[in-house]
């Protein structure tokens, strides 16, 4: 244990190296909230990765595909396949039309006071959520790594760490720290994989004869066997298929919604190399969750679902059986990593959206009162963005949150997608479209997430006490269908004829990055 | 001071040396001097946008990216509906104890990986034909 603690520490000092290194060389506005738009294409590739893959893909995808087989497996595909959307759709018209946010997009033609205060209330939503349910996994997480460690410290740790990450290091910072993340996420599980082949005499065939028929002792002592190869262990009819494609459609849509993820395209200098940055992600998560077979699998048939105490865990387990102590310490630090550097992405595009559209377009009329003012503003937002986030982790400690990282992806997919699209392609699209298609997508992806049997249930486990209304756990089906239909209604409410008449600024902008914002040079 | 400004004029005479409103010969013009046609920050969007380059280009990337949107996204969705409505035919072994279905599940990583190879490079000439646009819009400003 004192090998993961040591790890730790290592990465957590490393990290404070370089907010330090970046506190003393940002200046100024664009250098704060996007890296003085001087990241390298690799480098922002390395960055989304490590802002994306969380631990709910590290941790909770290996450990469903070791209880479950091929129905895990299925969730790392999505994962993958969602980053097409980023790069055919949203990442370069996002880079050459916008600044520092997802809304500067739609408020280019439309008009900004509505469009950037709903915008950025779905924002401040979709981060929150996430970020709330990364910070409980991390306390959960500590527990189990660290058994001299206790929840609260966990969860204080992390949000303190998140938080001067953010304040003084701001977005170049943010960088390294999920650049760093990346490289030993890629590091360990490329480890972990060979481990796991080196067990099998490095044969594929016996690895996958080794798959086809896990067999374990079950809680009631009586003795399964299963070909884990085999789709439905986790889906069942008869909302399982349906319930797949939903999960489908929000991962695939989401993906491109996610703040988060957006505001990583305006730290580089055009948006060719924004273009080439998704490419080098693509590369990495692709690789990524093709490892999941190995870790996933792996912890399958090598420790078999019986032995695995909790699902969470399978991977470092696994690490600890094929590794040793020393092996597990690192994957522990990995995992702990893993979450610093994407609640950091979260706090910063948080407070980001905040300061940006909210304080200075919204509330100051795009009028900065004192030179510096935005920049304050986000640091003081980041600051109250973690306070926030500590109290309510260690509120819901025993609460079962995971499905929040799913609410995060809807609300992503039926509110942000449908009118990020469609101000960048309809020319009749416009104010009243963007409030309806906003609001209507954040809504209607709570409430129907609200009712269903990821909230309610049965037994005590259940937030609340009742038959599940709405039959499915991802509300995506039913949610960006109406995220784009309350976009398209409420567009033919009226005309805009400004809005229609800028369309071809925005379109040229969007295309041609003519006009885009610079990188900084100091 | 702004009372006293009101009831005195300010000296009309220009200070040596300094920019008067008689631009220089040769040389740009002053700032000041310049119309709305000839600032350089100010776009014709509109003629931009009805432009010939601009329209081509439109096209160009329209013709890459419809039907890559649609591939890849019933590309995608074919997964969950086969093993959701067809388990039969998806838990066919293809060699040895590995099924169909794990293979096209990991055939989806490496058509996503081909999409982006293609488009990266389909982009390049759209990058080409953008510069294009910029410098038609260049032009204009010197001509004029």
């Amino acid at each position: 244990m004192t090998a993961a603690l040591a790890m730790f520490l290592g990465f957590v000092l490393i990290t404070l190296g370089i907010t330090y290194w970046a506190a003393r060389r940002s200046r100024g506005e664009a250098a704060y909230f996007a890296a003085g738009r001087r990241i390298t294409a690799w480098q922002n590739g390395l960055a989304v990765a490590g802002d994306y893959m969380s631990a709910a893909s590290f941790l909770g995808i290996a450990g469903m595909i070791a209880f479950n087989g091929y129905d895990g497996f299925m969730y790392s595909v999505g994962w993958l396949v969602a980053y097409l959307t980023v790069l055919l759709i949203v990442a370069e018209p996002l880079r050459n039309a916008g600044k520092y946010t997802m809304a500067d997009l739609l408020a280019y033609r439309l008009n900004a006071r509505p469009v950037r205060a709903v915008a950025s209330l779905s924002t401040l939503t979709v981060s929150t959520f996430y970020m709330i349910a990364q910070m409980v996994g991390a306390g959960a997480l500590v527990k189990l790594l660290l058994p001299g460690v206790n929840y609260e410290t966990a969860v204080i740790g992390v949000g303190v760490l998140m938080i001067v990450y953010v304040v003084f290091g701001g977005m170049l910072a943010t960088t390294w720290v999920q650049i760093i993340k990346a490289v030993l996420l890629m590091s360990g599980s490329i480890f972990l994989s060979i481990l796991v082949m080196k067990h099998f005499g490095f044969s594929f065939a016996a690895f996958f004869d080794a798959i086809s028929k896990v067999s374990w002792t079950a809680a009631d002592g009586t003795q399964v066997t299963r070909n884990f190869f085999q789709p439905g262990l986790l889906f069942k009819p008869p909302w399982g298929a349906i319930d797949l494609i939903s999960l489908g459609l929000a991962l695939i849509f989401g993906t491109a919604g996610l703040p988060h993820i957006l505001v990583r395209f305006y730290t580089v200098p055009d948006a060719r190399t924004a273009r080439h940055s998704v490419v080098w992600a693509m590369i990495l998560i692709g690789s990524f969750y093709i490892m999941t077979t190995f870790l996933g699998f792996g912890a399958a048939t090598i420790l078999t679902p019986g032995k695995i105490s909790i699902e969470n865990m399978a991977a470092p387990l696994l690490a600890a059986a094929l590794g040793g102590e020393v092996f597990f310490a690192f994957i522990s630090a990995v995992a702990f990593a893993t979450i610093l550097a994407v609640v950091a992405g979260l706090t910063i595009s948080a407070s980001t959206s905040f300061a940006h559209d909210f304080f200075t377009n919204v509330i100051h009329h795009g009028r900065e009162r004192r030179p510096g003012e935005e920049v304050r503003v986000a640091r003081i937002t980041a600051f109250v963005v973690g306070a926030v986030a500590i109290l309510l982790a260690i509120k819901l400690r025993t609460a079962n949150v995971a499905f929040l990282v799913g609410l995060a992806f809807a609300v992503a997919a039926s509110a942000n997608l449908p009118v990020i699209v469609f101000s960048i392609f309809w020319r009749r699209f416009n104010t009243a479209g963007a409030v309806a298609g906003l609001l209507v997508g954040l809504i209607s992806s709570i409430v129907l997430i609200m009712i269903s049997p990821s909230v309610m249930g049965m037994d005590a486990k259940a937030l609340i006490h009742g038959e599940p209304i709405f039959p499915l756990r991802n509300p995506g089906i039913v949610s960006i269908p109406l995220g784009f239909l309350g976009a398209i209604l409420g567009t033919f409410l009226r005309r805009e004829p400004r809005a229609e008449a800028r369309f071809a600024e925005l379109s040229v902008r969007a295309n041609t990055g003519l006009g885009a914002e610079k990188a900084t040079t100091d | 001071m702004a009372s006293d400004d009101r009831k005195l004029p300010r000296d009309p005479t220009p200070i040596v040396g300094a920019h008067t409103d008689i631009a220089p010969l040769g040389g740009p013009k002053p700032p000041h001097e310049r119309t709305a046609d000839e600032e350089p920050d100010v776009v014709d969007w509109e003629r931009l946008a009805g432009s010939e380059r601009f329209r081509a280009l439109l096209k160009a990337k329209r013709r890459f990216i419809v039907p890559a949107t649609i591939f890849f996204i019933v590309y995608y969705f074919a997964l969950p509906v086969l093993i959701g409505y067809a388990p039969e035919f998806m838990a066919k072994t293809v060699f040895g104890p590995v099924n169909l279905a794990y293979l096209f599940a990991l055939s989806q990583f490496f058509v996503a990986w081909i999409i982006a190879a293609l488009y990266v490079r389909a982009a390049a000439r759209f990058d080409k034909m953008a510069a294009g646009v910029i410098n038609e819009n260049h032009g204009s400003d010197s001509v004029s």
